[in-house]
């Protein structure tokens, strides 16, 4: 179908209530959508404004100290909670998934838009956070500081704490679409590859949120009502937090990048139309990402906890490193002997692979015990966090951003500018990044204002002034692909139901789609890889 | 070539202690493993890449083998025996960090915010600067006044945090006379970037004359330099500004012989012994709109003469 639905989920009714009372995946997915994109756009400004004030060694050139320590921690704490973890899950998740599954919804529409109510009650009460005076203790809220600080700290871990539920809504929903509500036809194992990454990412969701909700409400009581827990001063035990936020955040790692893996598996087989390469073991790598992130938490603590756990977090850090690099081996794989084109939401899996590997091979500097002395808490850990984070996650995201754009709006946007701007954000980026990993390995410490009169203090204030032109230049194609985006809703050309010629069930209903997805039952008659045996037409020259 | 080399590298700050030398052979080893696996990763990116393009977007590929068992587990097997070359090599050198010389030279650490001092055995300590002598095991114990910090020295590889209420052991043995910068790395509040000191490694006989000089007040240095002196080493300075400015605390410009009106105690003049009491009991009175400041003792930290001296400089600040 090359033409554009009329009547679609976008405009069946156009009154805000119909908005705001919607129970329809893809509408609650686009206004999560809107949503996420507005405190990555708060959060990236506080960045911008980091690394100007990083221009110079001196400290107080734009902003003052206390300044500085609140915008990283909100930076910190805004791209996490209300950004990322939400990013690809909640927003592109919940638009997709009920489609490459052939159903009408997912299995609790109710529970969804409680969620995105829940999301935004918890990204209220975090500015509300930020008018109040902003917290400064890192997005990590580290006892004995956070416990003493007379910043807003009960206010950010509130909302941080609500924001966990919105996540838990969403995982239980997913879990129970993905058993329950599957098209006749569409077996566990030709599931897409993006479906089983979120089945995982929910998983973690259920099972490690609570336990930062149960650590934010120690943490709230500790300081309202003076209970000894974490601050030693009140007899309490400031690694305990540790033990408790890690026990969240490092799962929480994976609550971000494994959704990121599953749009990467379906930019690559569509763009080389070709059947994905190893698809059990990328599925079972997924479950074991899953499984061993609950398990190694203490490697964010080697230089504050015993030897001996020590090491067993170190050897069960490698043993989670493995299932990463055999994704990337058969995504690799799946390019030879493929037939590649490379529209925009190829050059992001291009990107991914690239800066995924980066992010993933300096890990293991990491996780080695005796170099991670040395590299702990410096910009080495801002730099490696970045190329899984940002490398990793946002630009999956924006890979799938990029290809089911025209799923979502029924239009195209500008290929040229499209490709422009993600070959400037790789270049940006790595401006931005490689010179942190440099100056991390000499011994620059991150959370650093002002890094003045040290004895590398020349060699660091060099790769600064890098990092932070490599800055502007990804504000840059961020601007570009705002603009292109945002035209191409009104003004671009009509994609039709599949512009990629994608295998998938989301491309065999019309775009937009119509409010229940499909306007007849779709029928299985192929796997969603099957490029060997099917053959589709593009929808767009 | 590398992995003798003790001076500045673009990766790595020159090595100067006994166990620098074998973490950074162990950084060379991951960085070109990882710099192969980077270009296994690009050549398949570029090459594949290339030599399979289409420009015809409806073409299906020719149909190829969709999974290899053999090659999974070639592409398990093989990294996972590299890491855990990796994690054994890494947790030997780890070992050796955290087991302490029997015999080391003991020195404790206080830490606090935004401060170092260095206790000797001797019977002194020395704010800001520690000071060790070249080639001898230096074991510190260290704690900390309130919240989280991390003691760091580059040139060491030697990095261990501080938690209150209880002592965090770490040694190092330095192998180069010289100055190196020592960190703080664990985020500690306002002036956690200034919270830097210096470690002085000196040569035995050097160091011995230095033992025996810093227990010597020497009478010769005005007292309003001691006091100066001693503003910026016992990190007066990241609190207190001399020009006026309102930072954490009260500025000492202008405040000799003035009322500091207090929160919940009476206002008092500042003279010398409001200025003595502020040094070691500053919880006593609270200046008002500096609730929050929680500024440390500094009892048993500073000496007399130091005292003194911030007294005189004070009053110089008009």
């Amino acid at each position: 179908m090359r033409e554009y639905l009329e009547k679609n989920y976008l405009n069946e009714e156009t009154t805000i209530k119909s908005w705001l009372f919607t129970v329809d995946h893809k509408r609650i997915g686009l206004m999560y959508l809107f949503a996420i994109m507005f405190f990555f756009a708060v959060g990236g400004f506080l960045a911008l404004m980091m690394r100007l004030e990083l221009l110079t060694p001196a400290g107080g050139d734009i902003l003052d100290k206390n300044t500085y320590n609140v915008f990283y921690t909100l930076h910190g704490a805004i791209m996490i909670f209300m950004f990322i973890i939400p990013s690809v899950p909640a927003a592109m998740g919940n638009i997709i998934m009920p489609i490459m599954l052939g159903t009408k919804d997912v299995a609790f529409p109710r529970l969804n838009l409680a969620s995105w109510y829940v999301y935004v009650v918890g990204s209220s009460i975090g500015i509300f956070s930020i008018i109040s005076g902003g917290v400064d203790t890192g997005w990590t809220f580290y006892t004995p500081y956070s416990s003493s600080t007379d910043t807003a700290v009960i206010s950010m871990t509130f909302a941080v704490l609500v924001l966990g539920f919105s996540s838990i809504f969403t995982g239980i929903n997913f879990i129970v679409t993905i058993h329950k509500m599957r098209a006749p036809g569409i077996t566990w194992f030709s599931m897409p590859l993006f479906v089983w990454s979120l089945y995982a990412t929910a998983l973690i969701q259920i099972l490690a949120t609570p336990v930062i909700a149960v650590t934010m409400l120690l943490l709230i009581m500790e300081r309202t009502f003076q209970v000894g827990i974490f601050d030693p001063a009140m007899g309490g035990d400031p690694v305990l937090f540790q033990h408790f936020f890690w026990f969240y955040s490092h799962p929480a790692v994976y609550i971000m990048i494994l959704p990121g893996m599953g749009i990467i598996s379906e930019l690559i087989s569509t763009f080389s139309k070709k059947k994905i390469f190893g698809y059990t073991y990328i599925a079972a790598s997924t479950m074991a990402i899953a499984l061993f992130g609950f398990l190694v938490w203490g490697h964010h603590m080697f230089t504050s906890q015993s030897e001996f756990a020590a090491l067993i977090f170190s050897i069960i850090t490698y043993l989670t490193a493995l299932p990463s690099g055999v994704k990337i081996f058969n995504w690799l794989a799946t390019l030879y002997k493929a037939k590649i084109s490379y529209e925009a939401p190829m050059l992001y899996a291009i990107n991914f692979l690239l800066l995924f590997a980066i992010g993933g091979l300096t890990g293991i500097f990491l996780g080695t015990l005796s170099v991670d002395i040395m590299l702990h808490d410096t910009y080495f850990v801002v730099a490696h966090f970045h190329y899984v984070m940002m490398g990793g996650t946002v630009i999956a995201f924006l890979g799938g951003l990029h290809y089911w754009w025209p799923k979502i709006w029924g239009r195209m946007y500008s290929e040229k500018w499209a490709r422009i701007s993600a070959i400037l954000i790789f270049f940006g980026f790595n401006l931005t990044f490689i010179p942190q990993f440099i100056m991390g390995s000499l011994g620059m410490p991150r959370r650093y204002w002002q890094y003045d009169g040290l004895v590398n203090t020349d060699i660091f204030h060099f790769y600064h002034q890098l990092s932070t032109l490599g800055s502007w230049f990804i504000a840059v194609s961020f601007i570009i692909m705002l603009v292109y985006l945002v035209h191409s809703i009104k003004y671009g050309k009509v994609a039709g139901s599949n512009p990629w010629g994608a295998l998938t069930l989301e491309w065999q209903t019309p775009s937009p789609a119509p409010a229940h997805n499909f306007l007849e039952e779709p029928k299985i008659t192929h796997g969603p890889y099957d490029y060997d045996k099917v053959e589709v037409e593009r929808t767009i020259d | 070539m590398f992995l003798n080399a003790t001076e500045q590298t673009t990766w790595l700050p020159q090595q100067a202690s006994t166990i620098a030398s074998e973490v950074d052979a162990l950084f060379y080893f991951i960085y070109y493993w990882t710099l192969i696996f980077l270009g296994i990763v690009a050549f398949c990116v570029f090459y594949f890449g290339w030599k399979y393009r289409s420009s015809n977007n409806n073409s299906k590929a020719p149909k190829s083998a969709s999974h290899n068992t053999p090659l999974e587990i070639a592409w398990t097997v093989i990294p996972f025996i590299l890491v855990m070359i990796v994690f054994f090599w890494g947790a030997g050198s780890y070992m050796k960090m955290n087991v302490i010389p029997y015999g080391a030279m003991e020195i404790n650490v206080k830490a606090q915010k935004w401060a170092w001092n260095f206790k000797y055995k001797e019977g002194f300590s020395n704010p800001r600067d520690l000071v060790v002598p070249v080639n001898t095991p230096i074991k510190l114990i260290m704690e900390s006044q309130d919240v989280l910090h991390s003691f760091y020295v580059p040139e060491f590889r030697v990095k261990m945090d501080i938690i209150p209420n209880r002592y965090m052991m770490t040694w190092f043995e330095a192998t180069k006379i010289g100055e190196y910068d020592l960190l703080c790395t664990e985020y500690c509040g306002a002036s956690h970037s200034e919270m830097n000191g210096k470690v002085i490694v000196k040569s035995q006989e050097d160091y011995e004359d230095w033992l025996e000089k810093v227990n010597v007040i020497d009478e010769s240095i005005p007292l309003v330099e001691v006091g100066e002196t001693a503003y910026e080493k016992h990190a007066c300075n990241t609190c207190h500004s001399i020009d006026g400015s309102s930072m954490i605390g009260p500025s000492f410009k202008g405040i000799w012989n003035t009322i500091a009106e207090h929160v919940s105690t009476e206002d008092k003049l500042i003279d010398e012994n409001y200025i003595r009491e502020s040094i070691l009991y500053p919880q006593k009175h609270i200046v008002k709109g500096y609730e929050n400041g929680n500024m440390p003792s500094y009892k048993g930290l500073i000496r007399d003469r130091e005292i003194e001296g911030l007294i005189e400089y004070i009053k110089s600040l008009k």
